[in-house]
């Protein structure tokens, strides 16, 4: 623990950036802009590398009374550090990615994603509850704003139904968290964590949580909003909306959800394990049918976000940390996909996968590191998502197997979907010559996407250093869950040694399998 | 009880008539070339009328060292909060309004009596503890606001706007002071102590009556639903200073008023108007968000947020409690400071002649010509949504908390859910301000005075603002406490 304000720093340096950069030329906002991120990175990393493994839950706590009703209290978890760390490794990407794509209105741009980072990094270190709703609603306008004026054709009715459909879901959070509050006399979440709420007042509780959370995830059915969401809004966008914003709603379910109302969980895990089998399932058939990429990746962002819900809701530890490894993975791949789509987009100037084709040839590069993602997001062993996707299955069979049985088929389909994408852009005729014609990556693009190899590489090859900072506080949870875990169908349990068995099958029947 | 405390206890009344009538003797001689020096004496009155009444709130004044008159007014922090966010108001709106009517073709001078003496009965109206005051009050306050309404005579629309205001207007006191006869007929007095406690126990139908037909009256005052249907044609149709005026001080004062009322001279029949403040609430959300969708002129689409946000204001009252007064008291005046920003920002989108632009369709891409200004007024739409982190939220925020301790838990659920609605239109106007290909139809810049009122109230609105929630929440609990501590 250290008495320097770290966090805060961390929320002020984008904070301040943004004001610099909306009085600034084009070109000094994107200086600043790329400046401002690039600190939060070392920051980012600094935090990492302090954090204590198997030190205090709750570490860089920061504490001021500024506020009547609630307070400026800072501090994070492996939980918290994680997705922190995430989001300033996506943010410099972004500024780079916008670096040349962003033509009109510059320095608003740097401004609303540099403030955008302020709150997705306020929303993981807030340990206040009504500050994380206060961040947590903020994002809104920024991402509003983003969609709204420098997306695609249809931005318009893009970015409304964003704005209404994720308002709607989090002011009930707001009502719930409200009764809590006025219930408990606290808004400190780690002393809610603890917190045992009456069983009959977790359930409406819980559900208005999920409201929120269900909305931002995006679940099915509320996760309409995303794909026309992905679709308008610019690359980094998209990438910082796929990479970092659909992640609260599943920090949502880890940091509210599960350790405040475990029984409620429990009581509603069905229902989650029902609607991310569907989701699971149909956005990747959808997925199959799309003719425009970016829709394509947002169904298939949908359907690996339902096994981090699975994963969540298996209520064991594999399953958590599966999750926890899938948001991260997805961050990364999800992110570099919407990258690689922005890259031949800023060429072609359209989405639609019929206009491409055989560009592997004309862009060798380019379809090397295209495939890789897309072998990544289809979870290729070695790569991010086959540990959080394998784990999160496991923990799912324990509880279910049923549904693991058939959310593992998302992974089939989504091997079939994403494959099919990349045999339609990338190999086959060369079709139309505008698309033949387009040059290989930039030095520019190839700086973008080599980090996010790298670190999707890390976290498939050694996986321990994602999982070392979040292992104690998993843990913590699992043991929170224990008392109200659903008993699963599929319980695993260590086979008898030869010998023992033998002596005991003359002894008794015990050796009965149920 | 002597007349030298009363005295001293409405110094701020007293000086504040004065001030009035020398001004009007001012301008009765000097005629309107001395609008803008009658103007700025004006300002200073009303600041030294502040400063008159502030010791009572910071000193937390209540109960019988507050009363004068033999209880018919009282000067307590409660009042004194109010009035000084009357007074703050009624000042912005004269600050801003030189420079409008004279574009608008000549500034009489009369405007800024009228608000003085507006202001003056709005204060009597939040330190009425009797319903002969509260009802000289509220009529000195309404005369002098059909007068100002009707302000621009080369407008057609103003003194239809005036005729207006006068005719509801009047429709309303009379179904007001129909209650206070029934009030005084059951109670047997008109001072709110005694009224106080001669309704306890089980209400009789005949003072139910008269709860009804005061509520019904100070509704419309305050622009609740189903008693709106004014204020659309008023606040588009008077000049916009005017506009900025009505949309503040008198909310203020009605509001106040009607807290009082209720919570104090019918506080023991609490059950009783709580359902009707629950009802008007729900529909004032829902209505004002509804009605707001559709309109296309900018006054207009304030007046329905107006409508909308006297309908969160009111889901505090529905609490009854000591913490829901507080918490209308932080609302109204994070709403005084977005409903000024606001309507400063309106006054100064002009075209290219000088004339104001109120179509929300000429606003398209304004961020593009005017930035700031455009920057301000998105601030002041999300604010007036109750988007975090803008200051707007912790109006709501604090409103919803109270209602919520007082366990009215579905009130909250539903007003809620119903400002989804409200943010839709505030997003429309963003949109237009923001995503829309520039019309280019505002030009000229915002200047003095206007500046400092916009980017001053776009700082207290920004999330600097919540730096204040610790002081201000005092501030209103201390107020509170004296509306009940009457009791």
């Amino acid at each position: 623990m250290t008495g320097f304000p770290i966090l805060s720093l961390m929320l002020a340096v984008p904070a301040v950036a943004a004001v610099a950069a909306l009085f600034a030329s084009a070109g000094a906002a994107r200086t600043i802009a790329l400046v401002a991120t690039l600190i939060d990175l070392a920051l980012g990393l600094d935090l990492w590398a302090n954090y204590q493994i198997g030190g205090p839950q709750w570490q860089f706590v920061e504490h001021a009374q500024l506020f009547s009703g609630f307070s400026w209290a800072l501090g994070i978890d492996g939980i918290a550090l994680v997705l922190i760390v995430l989001s300033v490794f996506l943010m410099p990407i972004c500024i780079g990615a916008s670096w040349d794509a962003i033509e009109k209105r510059v320095p608003e741009y740097m401004a609303a994603f540099l403030f955008m980072e302020t709150l997705m990094i306020g929303v993981f270190a807030a340990q206040d509850l009504f500050l994380f709703y206060i961040l947590f609603e903020a994002g809104l306008i920024p991402m509003y704003l983003i969609i709204g004026i420098w997306g695609g054709a249809d931005r318009i009715y893009a970015s409304y139904k964003f704005f209404l459909y994720t308002l709607l879901g989090s002011v009930l959070m707001l009502i719930a968290m409200l009764w809590i509050v006025n219930l408990t006399g606290t808004t400190s979440i780690p002393v809610l964590m603890e917190y045992n709420f009456p069983v009959q007042a977790q359930y409406l509780l819980w559900l208005a949580f999920f409201a929120s959370f269900a909305v931002k995830m995006p679940m099915w059915p509320v996760h309409t909003w995303l794909p026309d969401a992905h679709v308008q809004a610019p690359t980094a966008g998209s990438v910082i909306l796929a990479g970092v914003l659909l992640k609260m709603g599943g920090y949502g379910f880890i940091r509210f959800s599960l350790p405040f109302f475990p029984e409620a969980s429990a009581y509603f895990a069905p229902l989650v394990w029902g609607l991310s089998i569907v989701a699971v399932v149909y956005t990747s058939l959808v997925a199959l049918v799309q003719s425009d990429m970016k829709k394509l990746i947002a169904y298939s962002s949908v359907a690996h976000m339902a096994i981090v819900t699975l994963g969540l809701f298996a209520f064991n530890r594999q399953g958590l940390e599966g999750s926890m490894v899938v948001m991260l993975a997805h961050g990364l791949v999800s992110g570099a996909l919407f990258l690689c789509v922005g890259v031949i987009y800023d060429r072609l100037h359209t989405r639609e996968i019929n206009r491409y084709g055989g560009i592997a040839i004309n862009m060798p590069h380019y379809a090397l590191f295209f495939m890789f993602f897309t072998m990544a997001s289809v979870g290729l062993p070695a790569t991010a998502n086959f540990v959080g996707e394998f784990l999160s299955l496991q923990g799912i069979y324990k509880a279910s197997s049923w549904t693991a049985l058939i959310a593992g088929t998302g992974i089939i389909l989504g091997a079939a979907y994403m494959l099919y994408l990349y045999r339609r852009v990338a190999f086959g005729e060369q079709k139309n010559a505008d698309a033949a014609a387009m040059p290989d990556l930039t030095a520019r693009e190839y700086l973008l996407l080599t980090p996010l190899v790298i670190a999707t590489l890390w976290m498939g090859i050694y996986p321990e250093s994602f999982i070392a900072p979040i292992r104690a506080d998993i843990a913590h949870l699992d043991a929170r869950l224990a008392a109200a875990r659903p008993a699963g169908d599929a319980q695993v349990t260590p086979g008898h040694p030869v010998a023992e068995t033998h002596e005991s099958a003359e002894h008794s029947g015990e050796g009965s399998e149920k | 009880m002597n007349w030298a405390s009363s005295l001293r206890l409405v110094a701020a009344e007293e000086f504040l008539s004065v001030s009035g009538l020398v001004l009007l003797l001012v301008c009765a001689w000097a005629g309107d070339k001395s609008a803008r020096l009658v103007t700025w004496l004006a300002v200073a009155a009303l600041v030294v009328a502040g400063v008159l009444v502030a010791p009572a709130l910071f000193g937390g004044v209540f109960g019988a060292e507050a009363s004068a008159f033999y209880g018919q007014y009282a000067a307590d922090s409660f009042s004194s909060f109010a009035k000084l966010l009357i007074y703050s108001a009624a000042g912005v709106s004269l600050l801003v309004a030189p420079g409008f009517f004279e574009r608008q073709g000549g500034y009489r001078a009369e405007y800024p009596v009228l608000a003085l003496f507006a202001a003056l009965g709005m204060g009597l109206m939040v330190s009425a503890t009797d319903m002969l005051t509260l009802y000289v009050g509220l009529e000195m306050n309404s005369l002098a606001a059909y007068v100002l309404a009707a302000m621009s005579r080369s407008d057609d629309r103003s003194p239809e706007a005036g005729l207006k205001y006068f005719v509801l207007g009047s429709l309303a006191s009379g179904i007001l002071l129909f209650g206070i006869s029934l009030t005084y007929g059951f109670a047997g007095s008109t001072s709110f102590d005694a009224i106080h406690t001669a309704l306890v126990g089980k209400m009789s139908t005949g003072s139910l009556f008269g709860l009804v037909f005061i509520l019904v009256g100070l509704s419309f005052k305050i622009s609740a639903v189903p008693f709106h249907m004014w204020t659309p044609d008023v606040y588009e149709g008077a000049p916009t200073p005017v506009t900025t005026f009505f949309a503040t001080a008198p909310k203020v004062a009605a509001l106040a008023l009607t807290m009082r009322v209720t919570l104090f001279a019918f506080g023991m029949q609490a059950a009783a108007w709580q359902q009707i403040i629950v009802a008007i609430s729900l529909l004032s959300i829902v209505v004002g968000a509804l009605g707001a969708i559709g309109q296309g002129n900018i006054k207009r689409l304030m007046a329905y947020s107006s409508i909308n946000n006297v309908g969160f204001m009111l889901i505090g009252l529905a609490a009854a409690t000591p913490g829901g007064a507080a918490s209308m008291l932080v609302y109204l005046s994070i709403y005084v400071v977005m409903s000024i920003g606001g309507f400063v920002a309106i006054l100064s989108l002009r075209d290219a002649e000088g004339n104001a632009v109120e179509k929300i369709a000429d606003l398209a891409g304004l961020s593009r010509s005017k930035p700031g200004l455009a920057f301000v007024l998105a601030m002041v739409m999300f604010s007036l949504a109750g988007i975090p982190p803008l200051f707007g939220f912790w109006g709501k925020f604090v409103v919803f908390q109270s209602a919520v301790a007082a366990g009215l838990v579905p009130l909250a659920t539903v007003g809620i859910a119903a400002s989804v609605i409200g943010a839709f239109y505030y997003l429309k106007v963003v949109k237009v301000l923001y995503f829309d290909e520039p019309a280019d139809k505002v030009v000229g810049s915002v200047d003095g005075v206007h500046a400092v009122l916009l980017y001053g109230s776009a700082i207290v609105i920004s999330p600097i603002g919540y730096l204040f929630t610790g002081w201000l929440g005092g501030l209103a609990q201390s107020a509170a406490a004296a509306l009940f501590h009457a009791a």
